[in-house]
């Protein structure tokens, strides 16, 4: 519902409330009162939104959540293109994650480049009872054969890893020794540690920290020479090609990017990132922990920044700047300019098409917050935001720089939650992912996977924000919103109409 | 710059712009250590080898691109052909996550699921406790009329017993005594998707014949002329289930489908969301039991749950897949034999219909060669359906196929002179299928999405019939069974048949002959 019908923030304030304190009605006592945690109304001036986040979801509601093995072996590891990473374990996991992320890189597939492989230790019962350690190192000699070009491997552990008490660690060694300091690296991203994705994350940072950092050198694979101007992209996962509508601007500017984490990555240039003169970081969520590691262990300063429309990238791409001489600023300035008339463009387009339109989301690590500016570009209008994976840290990052006074703000959302709040807000849009698409999409409300972008992109960079304008556009004013209802649904019954 | 406000470039042409282009080579020369070119190409070249299928075969340990997923995946999916069943699986909330996610790409619809969400100190302590206020919490908020609980392999490694935890939650007072939660042990560890649901299917229907696990007296069966009828996993669950309704009414059967996901897989889109609708009722899966005999369509996913039915004396009878002709044919004289109606003449002009078609078109088809890949009674379906076309399904490859199925479709072949170079693999996967494709290559490739793949490597065009289809729409909203379905299926396969010819033949200047206009 568009703001024609004007209401005050007070007004929203009390409405939103009152919808927390319906659907906190259906719970038992027990979850309700757990569950009231999570959902709040933002005040403005709060340093955070009043929720707590990142922690365990409760049984049995119907969390919208994954896994450490999704944030591990789906996120962080799964991009990096010319190694091959294991889902070591039962079929599973890595089957349901074959290829939906949308990762997009170049490379000869299957030859040299292995990120649309399923590879798996497909455990059989035998391997739960015996241990999978002998199948992992027999897996790792038919890796070498049948792929020699691999640069790396990785094991990404699922569930039974950890629970059968493996040792995925001294394989890795020991293969690594074998294959002459082959990178081989071990990781313990089994699906039940922590609370959602988001330890996933957290345990493949460590992995890289410990397994590739510690046991290379940076000169190991690249070699080209520093300059002043050399930039890493942490935390960009080249979903439909983010990470290259993002790329083209700092080179544009006149950095040069030496290493993309992880979306179109590569060894060689996790390898090099500690030669960066400064690590600019997109998801914070999911790479915060080895930008931290790499500015105590290198000194590499770091700085987050946000490729979502056109306020939010100019403001970044000064912001990145400021880290460097006057060149750099200049060029800042060149690229806003220079993209400035396809920006012109795009608003005079489609801003008159959107204005005024209200918004829901509810994605992963970044896009809660960092897309909001792009919608305010389209003159649009978030009014509930929300995390699957948040911590503290993104909720105050929210509040402070991000969400307007009143917006309703729901953390590690429930199915029954989040549909009861878009059934009484009745928003124009709503951006989630595929599990929650068709379940707004049945009830009217226009809908984009936030997390794939449902099947198009990049939306970072101006390249980028053409394509996410157009699309909010398409999902919100297709003419199939208007056929919802049959036409004689409402209308008088004709035989009520000839009883008259 | 390459974007353009007046005509938006998606991802497939903006990066093909030079500005990209050249980013993406200086990218790979200067910090992405590749391998030298000639390298790549000797690689890709030995790959595509006999020397390499021999290696590639010789495997042990490593699977590449599988065809199968694990078991939970099929309980999900038998569970939600219920009324009003919500499918609980209990163990790690990842893997519900992924089950979710799988079934709405591939059915564009919502997959309603939830978790135990286990976390380390239940793998230490057991999982009761968040069965317990799992099973609580999605009875008060979802209102379903039975809750049916799976396991993921976390619950099955640390040894979570179901039964003991559902009665012990249910004396806690998680959802009322008499309240109905049948369960099945599902490891991700044995068998695959079609496992799962059998288990599951298998389990539901013990808990309304055989006394709800104790809670209640076993049913009497009472003999009827009722037919049960089981579809198994099926990605054309829509289309297939109605088709074989519209069947079973033509001749006047009375019947239940067990298991019937249809409707709750294609809701409407009208304002409202149905997280529940149609399924069999709870009422007909008890009833079932009275039942004169029970029809599975898909001999591999319903294994226990058929042994399971035959202990209760009815009669049970397994087909693979019925696709074609024969298949057909066969699967309606035993409906007939079973219930004692004659099989009504719209279904013989039907056949007669399918026949006219193949008649009509065989000619292309007769003598290609196919490779097929999928579930192992689908597998089964396809390749009986190409004999009867005169084509050859030279290479059938199951992932989740056994010894057993091996050898029902070497006595397949050899029923056939079609069948004589043809060969059945089982436990194979698709990295397998690749060495097979290019050391013996066929015409064509029938498989799922998956399948792209390989048709990008080898160039073998892919038919798309299985599961999951992500990349086509709609697909699963026609059927693939009864005389009907198999027209689809042809029509699909010479669709692709004939876009070849016009796809080889469409360079102007060179191959102007051939592009016909009439075939
Ligand atoms: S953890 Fe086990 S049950 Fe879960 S998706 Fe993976 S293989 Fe399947
Ligand atoms: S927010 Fe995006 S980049 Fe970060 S984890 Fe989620 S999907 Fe990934």
């Amino acid at each position: 519902m568009s703001r024609a019908t004007t209401q005050s923030v007070a007004e929203i304030k009390a409405r939103n409330k009152q919808l927390i304190d319906e659907v906190l009605k259906v719970y038992p006592e027990k979850t309700a009162k757990r569950r009231a945690k999570h959902l709040s109304v933002h005040e403005a001036g709060r340093s955070d939104c009043g929720v707590k986040s990142n922690i365990k979801s409760i049984p049995g509601v119907m969390t919208i959540r994954g896994c450490a093995y999704a944030g591990s072996k789906g996120v962080v590891w799964g991009p990096i293109k010319d190694m091959i990473h294991i889902s070591h374990g039962p079929v599973g996991c890595g089957q349901y994650s074959w290829g939906s992320r949308r990762n997009y890189y170049v490379g000869t597939t299957g030859i040299d480049t292995f990120v649309t492989l399923q590879f798996t230790s497909d455990f059989q019962e035998k391997d739960i009872v015996f241990g999978g350690d002998k199948k992992v190192t027999k897996l790792i000699d038919e890796l070498q054969e049948l792929f020699p070009l691999n640069r790396g491997i990785t094991i990404q552990s699922e569930c039974p890893i950890g629970l059968i008490g493996d040792d995925i660690e001294a394989v890795s060694r020991e293969k690594s020794k074998e294959y002459g300091g082959k990178t081989i690296v071990p990781v313990r991203c089994e699906g039940f540690r922590g609370v959602s994705q988001s330890l996933g994350h957290h345990i493949a940072n460590d992995a890289v920290r410990d397994w590739i950092f510690d046991k290379s050198a940076p000169e190991a694979s690249s070699k080209f020479e520093p300059t002043p101007y050399d930039v890493a992209i942490i935390g960009d996962y080249n979903i439909g090609g983010d990470a290259w509508s993002s790329r083209i601007l700092l080179e544009e500017m006149g950095l040069r990017v030496i290493a993309q984490w992880s979306g179109d990555g590569s060894l060689a240039e996790l390898e090099a990132t500690p030669k960066a003169k400064l690590n600019i970081l997109h998801c914070y969520r999911s790479m915060n922990y080895i930008s931290r590691h790499m500015e105590e262990k290198f000194g590499i300063p770091w700085c987050e920044y946000n490729f979502f429309g056109p306020s939010k990238i100019a403001e970044s791409l000064r912001k990145i700047a400021s880290f460097f001489d006057d060149k750099i600023k200049e060029g800042a300035e060149r690229v806003i300019a220079k993209y400035q008339p396809l920006v012109d463009a795009v608003t005079a387009k489609y801003l008159p098409r959107l204005e005024g339109k209200t918004v829901m989301l509810f994605v992963g690590g970044l896009r809660p917050r960092h897309v909001i500016g792009a919608y305010e570009d389209l003159g649009m209008d978030v009014v509930g935001t929300g995390y699957e994976f948040g911590h503290n840290d993104d909720y105050q990052r929210t509040a402070q720089h991000y969400v307007k006074d009143g917006t309703l703000i729901y953390d590690d959302v429930t199915g029954y939650e989040f549909e009861r709040f878009v059934e009484k807000i009745r928003p124009d849009l709503v951006g989630s992912g595929i599990k929650e698409k068709y379940v707004f999409q049945k009830m009217g409300v226009p809908f984009r996977q936030m997390h794939s972008w449902d099947y198009s992109g990049p939306y970072h960079g101006y390249d980028g924000f053409a394509i996410f304008a157009r699309d909010m556009d398409m999902a919100i004013n297709s003419p199939i919103w208007g056929k919802t209802t049959a036409p004689w649904k409402d209308a008088p019954r004709p035989s009520l109409m000839a009883a008259e | 710059m390459t974007q353009n406000a007046e005509h938006i470039l998606d991802h497939s042409e903006l990066f093909r712009g030079d500005e990209y282009q050249q980013m993406l080579a200086n990218k790979k020369a200067l910090f992405e250590n590749p391998h030298d070119p000639a390298e790549v190409d000797r690689i890709r070249e030995w790959s595509k080898t006999p020397e390499y299928r021999e290696k590639n075969f010789a495997r042990e340990a490593l699977t590449v691109n599988p065809a199968k997923a694990c078991q939970p995946l099929g309980a999900v999916f038998a569970a939600l052909g219920f009324e009003r069943t919500l499918p609980f699986v209990h163990g790690s909330q990842g893997c519900v996550a992924y089950y979710r996610s799988h079934l709405s790409r591939h059915f564009k619809e919502p997959t309603s699921c939830v978790s135990s969400s286990m976390t380390e100190d239940a793998a230490v302590f057991g999982g009761l406790n968040n069965l317990t206020d799992g099973l609580a919490n999605s009875y008060n908020m979802y209102k379903p009329k039975m809750i049916a609980v799976a396991t993921t392999c976390m619950a099955e490694v640390i040894g979570d017993d179901l039964n003991a935890f559902i009665k012990t939650s249910k004396e806690k007072g998680s959802v009322p005594a008499d309240y109905d939660v049948p369960f099945a042990h599902t490891p991700a560890f044995v068998g695959s998707h079609v496992t799962g649901y059998d288990n599951t299917l298998k389990g539901i229907l013990e808990h309304f014949w055989d006394g709800k696990a104790g809670t209640a007296p076993k049913l009497q069966r009472k003999a009827n002329n009722t037919i049960n009828f089981i579809g198994g996993f099926d990605g054309y669950t829509v289309g297939n289930m109605r088709e074989i309704k519209r069947i079973f009414e033509l001749m006047g059967i009375g019947y239940t489908i067990l298991a019937d996901n249809s409707d709750v897989f294609d809701t409407p889109t009208d304002g409202e969301f149905r997280m529940y609708d149609g399924g069999t009722t709870l009422k007909d899966a008890a009833n079932a039991v009275h039942a004169k005999a029970t029809i599975s369509m898909q001999q591999y996913c319903t294994e226990k749950t058929l042994a399971f039915v035959k202990g209760h004396d009815q009669e049970v009878v397994a087909f693979n897949h019925p696709l074609g002709v024969g298949a057909t044919d066969d699967f309606l004289m035993t409906l007939s034999r079973i219930t004692n109606k004659a099989i009504p003449n719209a279904l013989e002009r039907e056949r007669g219909r399918l026949v006219d078609a193949m008649a009509d078109s065989s000619a292309h088809v007769h003598g290609k060669k196919f490779a097929v890949y999928g579930d192992p009674d689908l597998c089964y379906g396809l390749a009986a359906f190409l004999l009867e076309l005169g084509a050859e399904p030279t290479h059938v490859l199951s992932t989740n196929g056994g010894k057993a199925w091996q050898q029902k479709m070497q006595a397949l072949f050899a029923s056939s002179p079609f069948g004589k170079n043809c060969r059945a693999f089982p436990g194979k996967d698709l990295w397998h299928m690749r060495s097979l494709l290019f050391t013996e290559p066929v015409d064509f490739l029938i498989g799922n999405t998956y399948g792209k793949y390989l048709e990008r490597d080898t160039g073998t065009p892919l038919i798309r019939i299985g599961f999951p289809i992500f990349d086509r729409h709609h697909h699963h909203r026609y059927p693939v069974w009864g005389y009907q379905g198999s027209m689809n299926v042809l029509v699909k396969i010479l669709d692709k048949i004939f876009d070849e010819i016009d796809r080889k033949t469409s360079s102007v200047g060179k191959t102007d002959y051939s592009f016909d206009i009439i075939r």
